[in-house]
């Protein structure tokens, strides 16, 4: 390690203040795009461009309503249906596989463990071509069930991941009473697994949905027009010419606006989620 | 942790350990009913898929010239091979994964002891700080292009004066420190965690034994962490070797070769000038050098995995 790290210091005082004000100025410097994009958004083209840049304007919803004249409520309508859907669909497969990997344990349950999180580190441009050339077959290009199965796929090993670190937070004792009290597998669910780890389904669910939401690699290889999501909206601005700086950022505040919010609401369970449930 | 107040004792073994109660064929059958459907899909989906690669890198087929389809061996992978624009793609590769997950690794360090410790607003910062990596990455890929390097208009040449081309003149330093300002708040995040797990008895009689502040953190707070920093370069690098987004937005792998990356390049290979059976061999040839990355990979978190399990 290099000493440009300096020794946490818990006391008060000057120290203590100084501490506090370099945090402060760390998370603004950081905040500092994104306030930019969302302030750059409620400008007129002519002053988005301007140089040096302005920091005080009368703020105008010209480039939301250009954005949305240009019709980009289908792309966000496919990418809730893409994210959404293969949410629940990873919630559906993980869940009952992270059981028989924890609770009721499979025999070999680690190798099994191991593989899914295998499929996670495959680079995904190496299975474009097969899967590229198996959807056009099937006659499945440019249709959002493609997104879906994929984002399934992608997300799943998380998800089994992250809901068997939940499910081994059941105390065994609970489960060994309620079969004591002769409740059969689904009461023991309904009544006893389910409430505990409710939370961690919540949690799960969420980085299924942040992941499938920003994804862009298959849904700008697979689809086109018609199931396009948003990232695909956004992808005619790469090489845009002239005034369109409003635009683009309004455009990139509206598709970003579902995951920074979810984010922000649940930022103890991102954690988790993100490290697969190894850091709690 | 809710088991460790509730087990106690002898009866604390760690509940996931196999126990062939009946070794009962229907028994054992019941048990995995329910790990069935994943595992079904997951090798439907993604490993069918890499077989289909393996048979297209063997032929020599070009979608421009229909019916061109026919076997030849290993000649694509000799062409891949030998083919400098595979090797200068893996070189990118190697320096932006490094780079940025080195980066976003030390930074989020920073970070997280910043914010390990009380303040007013301490929530608030935490919040800005996480943000960077909610945001969309192609929009944030947009967001630095264009609102931040460009010459003309761009924050930075705003704020510091001056008319430098960020993107032509230091393009994989534009790539990388997009990437670094989305994966720094992911870092710091982990390592956070870590930070907040260590105990503070063990800090205290650090300090009553007269360790300094340095001291206590190069020697008990940077070991503790360790595992910390490896799973959170490791994630980092599983999701940055990947980078598609931002070298197709900010760069378009250029100029000229300077940011394509093996995804780029497998992806122009594919769909910008069709060569099938070449883009199969390349991504046999990435899923190969994956597979050895991962195999050290997987015994980090395998043994981050067990001090879990342990606790």
């Amino acid at each position: 390690m290099t000493r440009t790290v300096q020794p946490t210091r818990r006391g008060a005082g000057m120290t203590g203040a100084a501490w506090t004000v370099l945090a402060w100025l760390a998370g603004l410097l950081f905040f500092l795009p994104v306030a930019w994009m969302v302030l750059t958004g409620f400008k007129r083209e002519v002053d988005a461009a301007s140089n040096p840049p302005s920091w005080f304007f009368t703020p105008v919803l010209d480039g939301y309503r250009q954005v949305f004249d240009r019709d980009i409520t289908p792309y966000l309508l496919n990418s809730v249906m893409a994210s959404v859907l293969s949410t629940l669909l990873v919630l559906v497969l993980a869940t009952p596989a992270a059981y028989a990997l924890s609770i009721r344990p499979v025999e070999r349950w680690r190798d099994a463990l191991f593989f899914f999180i295998s499929t996670k580190m495959l680079p995904l441009v190496a299975a474009l071509l097969p899967i590229y050339l198996l959807v056009q077959d099937l006659g499945m290009l440019d249709n959002v069930w493609t997104l879906i199965v994929l984002y399934t796929a992608m997300n799943l090993p998380l998800a089994v991941w992250m809901m068997r670190s939940f499910l081994l937070e059941v105390p065994a004792a609970l489960i060994e009473a309620a079969a004591m009290d002769g409740a059969d597998l689904l009461v023991t669910i309904r009544r006893i697994l389910l409430p505990i780890v409710a939370p961690g389904l919540a949690a799960t669910a969420l980085i299924c949905f942040i992941f499938s939401w920003n994804e862009f690699f298959f849904a700008v290889n697979l689809t086109a027009t018609r199931a396009g999501t948003s990232p695909i909206f956004l992808v005619g601005f790469i090489t845009s010419e002239g005034l369109f700086l409003a635009r683009l950022c309004a455009a990139a505040t509206i598709v970003s606006l579902p995951v920074v919010l979810a984010g922000w609401i649940a930022q103890k369970q991102l954690v988790r989620g993100l490290s697969m449930g190894a850091v709690k | 942790m809710t088991t460790t107040i509730v087990t106690t004792g002898a009866d604390a073994a760690p509940r996931p350990d196999p126990r062939p109660t009946r070794p009962d064929r229907r028994h054992r059958w019941a048990r995995r009913a329910p790990l069935l459907p994943a595992l079904v899909f997951a090798i439907v989906v993604t490993q069918l898929p890499f077989l289909f690669t393996l048979y297209l890198s063997t032929q020599s087929w070009n979608a421009l010239r229909p019916g061109s389809q026919e076997f030849i061996g290993l000649a694509n992978y000799a062409t891949v091979l030998t083919d400098g624009r595979l090797r200068a793609a893996l070189l990118n590769t190697v320096v932006l994964t490094a780079s940025s997950v080195f980066a976003s690794v030390l930074l989020g360090l920073g970070l997280a002891i910043l914010l390990d410790r009380r303040f007013p607003g301490r929530g608030i910062v935490r919040t800005l700080l996480i943000t960077p990596f909610l945001v969309m990455p192609m929009a944030a890929a947009l967001l630095w292009k264009h609102a931040i390097y460009n010459p003309s208009y761009g924050l930075i040449n705003g704020i510091l004066g001056g008319s430098t081309d960020w993107v032509s003149q230091y393009p994989m330093v534009s790539v990388v420190a997009a990437l670094v300002w989305q994966w720094t708040p992911f870092m710091m995040l982990i390592i956070l965690a870590g930070l907040q797990s260590q105990s503070l008895e063990t800090l205290e009689a650090a300090r009553v034994d007269g360790a300094g502040p340095w001291q206590t953190f190069t020697r008990i707070t940077l070991p503790y962490l360790r595992p910390y920093l490896e799973l959170g370069a490791l994630l980092g690098s599983i999701y940055l070797v990947q980078t598609f987004d931002a070298v197709f937005t900010i760069t378009q792998g250029g100029p000229g070769r300077a940011t394509t990356n093996l995804p780029y390049e497998i992806y122009l290979t594919t769909f910008r000038k069709f060569e099938y059976g070449e883009a199969a061999a390349a991504g046999v040839v990435v899923v190969i050098g994956t597979i050895v990355v991962a195999t050290f990979a997987l015994r980090v978190i395998s043994s981050l995995f067990r001090m879990e399990d342990a606790r």
